[in-house]
């Protein structure tokens, strides 16, 4: 296990792999290619960042993971899923949920809208106990208590029976990680889980999360528009853009030797050390493309200063930038390099 | 809860008090004389001494304020006389029908099980399958199930109960001859073969009123359903690996129903309106035809009683409506 920051070398055998996802949503435009051959690991206990403006198909990826996608419109074409030696993808509706909640958790963006409103709080932490781990009720009741008290809510007892109404944003989103968590995952995926919340209340989540990793151990996928919030926490950053990860590398790298220009424009948005915080993604001029239709081009063309003839005619693959095998260490999907003069 | 209900109860009481007024002005200004029915022979002194015993040559807001004491206070002390058999009323004057001079609430409790039999049994029924109907169809939104289902309830809320009832009829009842035309009121449930006779006479009336309940409420059920299926807790509960049944059954209906059950609550008393006309296709000798036959002959006291009684259930159902809302609702407090 690592700390927020620190890389851990490769060694261990990824907790998920995922390889060649491709996910389409069909519509009366067409077909929207909204994930496009999206590869990556993630390794026991290691958090890594996935950021990217909206739209990039961060959440459209980590939906097809587990099946979360209502299908039709979302068809998941094509990739393998591995979690412990099966690939999820191939798994019968059953056995799909047998994963979701149990080795894998998910914490959404609303925590207003997240949780059901007319079930006690205790009642919605205790169902995935009661179905996974084959808790009787009053198990169930003990262990939802110990949750809400790890995941920082006082009174817990007491508190699993009232709803979620009765909570702030910031509890709720406490008591969504505490659902994520209940059945000890080992994978925690986070999508933009303080998008939603104020400042304040954000550190205090990405605190809690900090926490929780050092005591439990999972492994993170943490969705964010904020690359502030990825510096601080991740191991590892996931750049995506377009439905397809553009850059892969670790944080300390891709803060300080970005490739993509796509990156570039991004950390420019971010402010220095100095804590103004106000610069967001949709900052970099122009719009974010249309996917309809199997991309034959560079997503990003047109709007990168650095675009060249080649990126019209071919989609970039990833290359490494450091000599390790593609996703190991640093990588680039892009056809363009500092040290050529192209234009 | 409690004293909320307790609020409404009494805040209620002026409502009704206005609503009773209306109606006694509304039906009072109606043309008709209760006379009508009796011969021109009969000379003018006679009429005139028939209306005084009816207390009809009394001034309007005399009759009123007479009914309401009879309606709120002398009616109710027969009510519990009949009941433990004790003797409170002691023989006051009761509100009389003008056309068959019996107490109304006696015949309104001769008239009004004919109709809670047929209308109760209808709109359960009617929910009974408009909820799965409601739900399945939501949830296979545009399969051919809810397509048809989308066609049976556009059928079934715009042809009129007076046509369906008729064709049915037509159908089963005439042509078929598989059930009677007519509703015998005076056919009491002892044994099997009369309990077989009573379904058969009962079967095109519920059917009739039952479809057409079932088609508004399925169609207020697939909208709440759909509605709800789009929720982020909807994918909260799926990403917790709860299974299809748990997420419809549980998370979604629990959701769903809040306003179903006000829109079946507040409808229940509407239907004894459609009841009316029901009752007069299937000649079920309810509370509806009492109406309509008190109506027909300007029995004014009958009309008026009727009606402010159909106000009060629908006073009643709107706050049973009201409580069962935040029975399933925890984020509505009323204290
Ligand atoms: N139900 C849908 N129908 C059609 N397209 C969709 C649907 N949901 C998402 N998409 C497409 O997928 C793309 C990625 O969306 P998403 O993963 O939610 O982005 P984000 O990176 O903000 O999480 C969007 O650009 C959108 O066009
Ligand atoms: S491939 Fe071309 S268009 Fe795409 S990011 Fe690189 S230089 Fe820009
Ligand atoms: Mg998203």
């Amino acid at each position: 296990m690592t700390l927020g920051g620190l890389y851990m070398p490769d060694g261990a055998e990824p907790v998920l792999d995922v390889r060649g996802l491709k996910t389409v949503f069909k519509t009366r435009g067409g077909e929207v290619h909204a994930v496009n051959s999206v590869s990556f690991h993630l390794r026991p206990g290691e958090l890594l960042g996935v950021v990217g403006e909206s739209g990039s198909g961060k959440s459209v990826t980590m939906m097809s993971l587990i099946g979360l996608l209502p299908s039709p419109p979302a068809e998941v074409r094509a990739g393998e899923v591995l979690l412990g030696g099966r690939d999820l993808l191939k798994l019968s509706p059953r056995d799909l949920q047998a994963v979701r909640g149990a080795k894998v958790g998910f914490v959404f963006q609303d925590p207003m809208t997240s949780l059901n409103p007319v079930f006690t709080v205790g009642n919605q932490i205790m169902e995935p106990l009661i179905k996974h781990m084959g808790m009787t009720k009053p198990q169930a009741e003990q262990r939802a208590a110990e949750l809400l008290a790890l995941v920082g809510i006082p009174d817990a007892k007491k508190r699993l029976k009232s709803y979620p109404h009765q909570f702030s944003g910031g509890m709720r989103q406490r008591v969504m990680i505490a659902i994520a968590l209940a059945c000890d995952p080992d994978v925690l995926i986070a999508d933009e889980p303080t998008t939603a919340l104020d400042v304040t209340i954000q550190a205090q989540i990405i605190e809690l999360v900090k926490d929780l990793r050092q005591k439990l151990g999972m492994a993170i996928v943490w969705i964010t528009h904020d690359l502030g919030v990825i510096a601080g926490i991740a191991d590892r950053v996931m750049v995506m853009y377009g439905g397809q990860v553009v850059e892969q590398a670790p944080v300390r790298e891709l803060f300080t030797n970005p490739r993509h220009p796509y990156t570039r424009a991004l950390l420019k948005t971010v402010p220095s050390l100095t804590g103004e915080r106000a610069a967001r993604l949709e900052v970099i001029q122009g719009q974010p493309p249309l996917l309809l239709g199997a991309p034959v081009a560079c997503p990003f063309r047109a709007r990168c200063a650095h675009a060249f003839d080649r990126c019209e005619a071919e989609n970039p693959q990833r290359r490494a930038v450091d000599g390790l095998p593609v996703g190991q260490g640093h990588d680039v999907a892009c056809h363009w390099t500092p040290e050529a003069a192209h234009g | 809860m409690l004293s909320f209900t307790i609020r409404r109860l009494l805040t209620a009481i002026p409502t009704l008090l206005l609503i009773s007024l209306v109606i006694f002005l509304l039906v009072d200004l109606a043309p008709g004389s209760p006379l009508s029915d009796v011969p021109l022979t009969v000379p003018p002194e006679v009429r005139q001494k028939m209306l005084e015993a009816m207390g009809a040559d009394q001034p309007v807001m005399v009759r009123y304020l007479l009914w309401l004491k009879q309606f709120f206070w002398i009616e109710p002390l027969y009510g519990i006389d009949a009941l433990f058999g004790t003797d409170f009323a002691q023989g006051a004057q009761r509100i009389i029908s003008w056309q068959s001079k019996v107490p109304v609430f006696q015949i309104i409790g001769e008239r009004l099980p004919q109709t809670l039999t047929v209308v109760g049994t209808a709109y359960l029924i009617g929910v009974l399958i408009a909820l799965p109907i409601g739900i399945y169809s939501a949830y296979r939104q545009y399969s051919w199930f809810d397509q048809a289902g989308t066609f049976f309830a556009m059928a079934g809320f715009s042809v009129p109960t007076f046509f369906t009832g008729n064709l049915l009829i037509l159908i089963f009842a005439v042509n078929l001859g598989w059930f009677p035309t007519i509703y015998d009121t005076n056919l009491e449930v002892v044994d099997w073969a009369s309990f077989k006779e009573m379904l058969a006479q009962m079967a095109l009336p519920v059917t009739v009123l039952a479809l057409f309940n079932a088609a508004e409420i399925s169609r207020y059920t697939r909208s709440s359903v759909l509605e709800n299926l789009g929720q982020d807790y909807v994918r909260t509960a799926r990403a917790k690996g709860m299974g299809e049944g748990r997420v419809v059954l549980k998370h979604v209906l629990r959701n769903s129903l809040i306003p179903v059950v006000t829109v079946v609550a507040l409808g229940l008393p509407t239907v004894f309106g459609g009841a009316i006309v029901t009752e007069q296709i299937f000649k079920i000798n309810g509370i509806g035809a009492a109406l309509i036959g008190a109506i027909n002959v300007s029995d004014l006291p009958t009309v008026q009683t009727v009606t402010f009684i159909f106000a009060v259930l629908i006073v009643l159902f709107n706050l049973i409506a009201d409580i069962l809302y935040g029975i399933l609702d925890p984020r509505i407090r009323y204290d």
